[in-house]
């Protein structure tokens, strides 16, 4: 395998390799926390910090960890820095942090960073590991991003609150779609956004892993 | 090399360093933070009674709020076993919830009387005033808290001159299910409160969160307001920390010394 360059591994992530479309991980936040752009923007910033700082660190101690308790070290890297994140946005965005409860500490366990740290950062050097941490980041930031516009648009007629289709409620002529409120709408959207990408990239398009045998009589079958 | 990294020994130690310095690493940046997590966290609260006293805006600059806030309200130490405001305390330094742990400020409930399940309840507390310029009580606001499914909820009541009157109702912290018990921070719902009445005539407290949704023909709708719907653990607990912080264990007594204009 060739080495990968900065570039690469920073922009591939976005479209080629997207983290949630084609790796399918982190999808539990990416429903919770994009019914409105805010949010989403806040968390994308938090995720992406994560995990380029927890590749950067992991890819120093690299060598020294035992292969026996790598997850574990890995893990308590990780914790640590999102419990320092949570701290932060404690202290500077109080009602965001608020808002976004549970899962800025839930990045613990998004998949996209134990994902990256264990398949990228244990092989590779430090720099290269974390341009890789924030190009994945991007990646799950980009769609993040338009998850929250569609939801916020579409489902509040806003736009990080200020608004842009005036609602029914208040006096305007768009009856919003509360169904894009509600956490299952990003499953929806993250399929249609999924087919669309392999639809202009064919490559990502996986093959079948089984093929369904056409229909027969039971006579027949046996 | 290989063998040598694999050993238990090398396992330990690098655990050993890695606990290490990220403990090191995490307990600096908690303690580095910590006044602006407290100033914020104050600000917040600030900016929660103002919400529900009515006063101000929703998007005042933190600045906007401290000044209205020392403008505006008056902070007030009640103690809670006479119902009489008392100056042995300093209003702007106590800390009611601190003193509900310590033994020497609080009594502990028993579980008749515990019907907002907090356990524990201070014997002083501290009450915001909003007054007009003529010193006549406008809103009073009344600290309130109590268990709902996961959690405990802090939050406020503010309530109108009359001292029956719901002038605004709201909480600042909880940790219910968003989207379900964490719809009490729902501004559709909390509109529902203001104008509702919290008192029968014999002045008990009779203010109620209902199931189904409130009849407008019944008698005790003015009392009453709407459940919320897949919370029922959170919508009984509000309604039991209000019949407890409104009842005797609670601003009984001080709320019949105001009224009878001897607190």
């Amino acid at each position: 395998m060739s080495q990968p360059t900065i570039k690469e591994v920073l922009l591939n992530p976005i479209f080629h390799n997207n983290p949630i479309g084609l790796q399918i991980l982190g999808i539990c936040s990416a429903l919770a926390v994009t019914s409105n752009l805010k949010t989403a923007l806040v968390m994308s910033i938090a995720l992406t910090l994560v995990t380029g700082f927890s590749n950067l660190f992991i890819s120093m101690v690299r060598s020294q960890i035992p292969s026996s308790i790598r997850m574990i070290v890995q893990m308590v890297i990780i914790a640590s820095l999102v419990i320092v994140v949570d701290q932060v946005l404690k202290a500077y965005a109080f009602s965001l942090a608020k808002q976004l409860s549970v899962f800025v500490g839930l990045i613990i366990t998004n998949c996209i960073v134990m994902g990256r740290a264990e398949a990228f950062a244990m092989q590779n050097p430090p720099v290269l590991s974390f341009f890789d941490g924030i190009g994945n980041g991007l990646g799950y930031s980009a769609m993040l991003i338009v998850l929250g516009i569609v939801r916020e648009l579409f489902g509040a007629g806003k736009l990080l609150g200020f608004e842009i289709i005036p609602v029914v409620n208040d006096g305007g002529w768009y009856q919003p779609n509360g169904l894009l409120l509600l956490p299952p709408s990003a499953f929806f959207l993250i399929g249609l956004i999924i087919w669309a990408l392999r639809t202009w990239k064919k490559e990502q398009v996986e093959a079948p892993s089984y093929k369904m045998a056409p229909q027969v009589l039971n006579k027949e079958a046996y | 090399m290989s063998s040598q990294k694999e050993s238990t020994a090398r396992t330990l130690m690098v655990a050993l360093v890695v606990c290490l310095v990220c403990s090191v690493f995490v307990a600096g940046a908690a303690v580095a933070l910590k006044p602006t997590q407290i100033e914020n966290r104050q600000l917040d609260k600030q900016r929660s009674i103002l919400a529900i006293a009515g006063l101000g805006e929703a998007e005042m600059s933190g600045k906007q709020v401290k000044e209205l806030f020392a403008s505006r309200i008056r902070a007030r130490v009640v103690d809670l076993q006479t119902g009489r405001f008392t100056d042995e305390l300093n209003a702007a330094t106590f800390d009611p919830l601190k003193a509900a742990k310590d033994p020497k400020l609080s009594d502990a409930l028993g579980g008749e009387q515990d019907i907002a399940s907090i356990k524990r309840r201070e014997r002083f507390t501290t009450v915001y005033l909003v007054e007009t310029a003529d010193g006549q009580l406008e809103t009073l606001i009344l600290p309130v808290r109590g268990y709902g499914l996961w959690s405990t909820l802090h939050g406020f009541m503010a309530v109108k001159g009359d001292l029956n009157t719901v002038a605004g109702f709201g909480f600042y912290q909880h940790a219910e299910t968003p989207g379900l018990g964490g719809e009490v921070d729902n501004p559709k719902w909390k509109a529902l409160w203001p104008g509702k009445t919290l008192f029968n005539e014999q002045g008990e407290p009779v203010i109620a969160i209902v199931k189904g949704g409130v009849d407008p023909q019944s008698a005790q709708a003015i009392h009453q307001v709407d459940g919320l719907a897949g919370a029922t653990l959170t919508s009984k607990g509000v309604d039991n920390l209000l019949k407890f912080w409104l009842g005797q264990g609670g601003f009984g007594s001080f709320i019949a010394n105001l009224r009878a204009g001897e607190a």
